[in-house]
């Protein structure tokens, strides 16, 4: 696990004392700087970006940054084998965030500053409960998962597979585990 | 010969349609002096088109200032000279801006050329406008973060899309006398770049399009989100905008070309939803108006 503000990121970028996240070309800027500290990390690491020193956050910057770091992620051939959780997000990031993850089909994992877990983005409702029962038990098994949610171990599985794919989860061999200290 | 273009007494959104109807007979060229000497009030809007109006002329136009100190002393405030006198050959003297405490005026007239521009407007305004936004709009804290995505969602757009510089301008006024009944503030962002209709010529819109004009460009961009890019990711900036405007029972309208629509109009308000047919103007020109927010019953 390790830690990557997000804050510091948008200043070395810029080059400048900014603390809002705005601009199609601040979020690449960010990107690229965030996609370099993430390409340094152990295979299977999960990093924490925290929000939290992050004043406004627009649509186009999170586009450019939040969907475009995730997408290499979470396709079938994901860039690097590594977990995003972001940290420190206020409701306003939260809102602006969801619009874009809806808009690409993405889901991810957002630690609250209770530090919940929860997960936002384009999720189904089955995907939704199955990842809840996973951080609420830990490591499970499709199998001990799907009778609570009424389906097939095939089909739990299934789900579980796709969240795994999309880095909502962690394979653990045969079962499915939280990420990190999310859990 | 020069031909002289009357500003009204009043300028505001509508009313610079007449100073458009009449430059729009005129070839770009033409040498023109907007003659502003008995102009005694101007919204952001109006201002901000003024200082379009000389980035579209080919001939640098001239410019008489209002006549009323208190006026031109305002625009001063505004800094609407400071830009004004790089744009305009002036003819007659501008007061030097002077401190007044006019805490009105949210943000004075800014260029928006930079992605560094917009930071520093959305700085400005978050420093500026959130204690006036609170206690004068009675909107929440949350809002005024909205506000501020809005206005660096419509300057990110003319850096991405107008294809030059153009400006914004944020102010609060009083309107307990007309319908709305109660305190607004008024944003405009003004361009005199390329407008919607060249912007999309290359978009999967205009591709399908059977019949294409400004209008249609305004609508494909403004209320679909299409953009000239393929990337699915685009035209999120505009939905922003309209989600915020609405949600906080605002206004919005958006003028481009020949055709200008209003894809939010209020209950406080009457508008036409889109107007075809209007004598040109360069650019994009947005205005979004926010009424105080009313005590829930």
């Amino acid at each position: 696990m390790t830690h990557i503000s997000v804050h510091s990121a948008l200043q070395a970028s810029l080059n400048a004392p900014y603390s809002d996240l705005v601009t199609r070309r601040t979020g690449a800027a960010v990107r690229t700087v965030i996609e370099h500290q993430l390409a340094g990390l152990a295979d299977g690491t999960v990093a924490f970006l925290d929000f939290s020193r992050i004043g406004v956050l627009d649509r186009s910057c999170a586009d450019e940054f939040v969907a475009k770091l995730m997408l290499p992620l979470t396709n079938d051939h994901p860039s690097r084998d590594g977990y995003v959780v972001f940290h420190g997000v206020n409701e306003m990031h939260l809102e602006t965030i969801e619009a874009v993850l809806h808009t690409h089909g993405l889901a991810l994992v957002v630690q609250f500053p209770d530090g919940a877990a929860h997960l936002v983005g384009a999720v189904t409702d089955l995907e939704r409960r199955l990842w809840e029962l996973v951080m609420r038990e830990g490591c499970c098994a499709a199998e001990t998962l799907a009778a609570s949610v009424g389906v097939t171990p095939e089909e739990a599985r299934a789900q579980l597979d796709g969240l795994a794919r999309r880095r909502l989860l962690r394979r653990d061999d045969d079962a499915f585990a939280p990420l990190g200290a999310a859990a | 010969m020069t031909d002289v273009i009357s500003v009204p007494a009043s300028l505001d959104e509508q009313s610079f349609e007449s100073v458009i109807e009449q430059l729009a007979p005129l070839a770009p060229d033409a040498k023109v002096l907007v003659d502003a000497r008995h102009c005694r009030f101007a919204t952001p809007y109006g201002l901000t088109a003024l200082l379009c109006l000389a980035q579209s002329r080919a001939e640098k136009a001239d410019f008489a200032p209002p006549e009323d100190d208190q006026v031109a002393s305002y625009w001063a405030r505004s800094s609407f000279f400071r830009y004004a006198e790089e744009l305009y050959t002036m003819r007659g003297a501008t007061p030097r801006p002077r401190a007044s405490g006019d805490s009105d005026v949210l943000l004075e007239v800014t260029p928006v050329a930079k992605s560094e521009d917009v930071h520093a407007i959305v700085g400005r305004i978050q420093e500026k406008a959130t204690q006036i936004l609170t206690s004068k709009l009675d909107l929440e804290p949350r809002a005024t973060m909205g506000f501020a995505m809005t206005l660096s969602e419509a300057c990110s757009n003319i850096i991405e899309h107008a294809g030059r510089g153009g400006w914004v301008m944020v102010q609060r006024y009083n309107w307990g006398k007309r319908r709305v009944g109660r305190d607004v503030v008024q944003i405009a962002v003004c361009d005199a770049g390329i407008g919607f209709r060249a912007s999309l010529e290359s978009s999967r819109a205009r591709a399908l399009a059977d019949r294409w004009d400004d209008a249609i460009a305004l609508e494909s961009g403004v209320i679909q989100g299409v953009s000239r890019l393929q990337d699915p990711g685009r035209g999120q900036g505009l939905k922003g905008i309209r989600g915020y405007v609405h949600r906080f029972d605002g206004k919005l309208t958006v003028r481009s070309g020949t055709a200008r629509i209003a894809p939010i109009i209020p209950e406080w308000d009457e508008d036409l939803p889109r107007q075809d047919a209007l004598p040109a103007f360069a650019g994009t020109q947005l205005q979004v108006i926010i009424p105080k927010r009313l005590a829930r019953p």
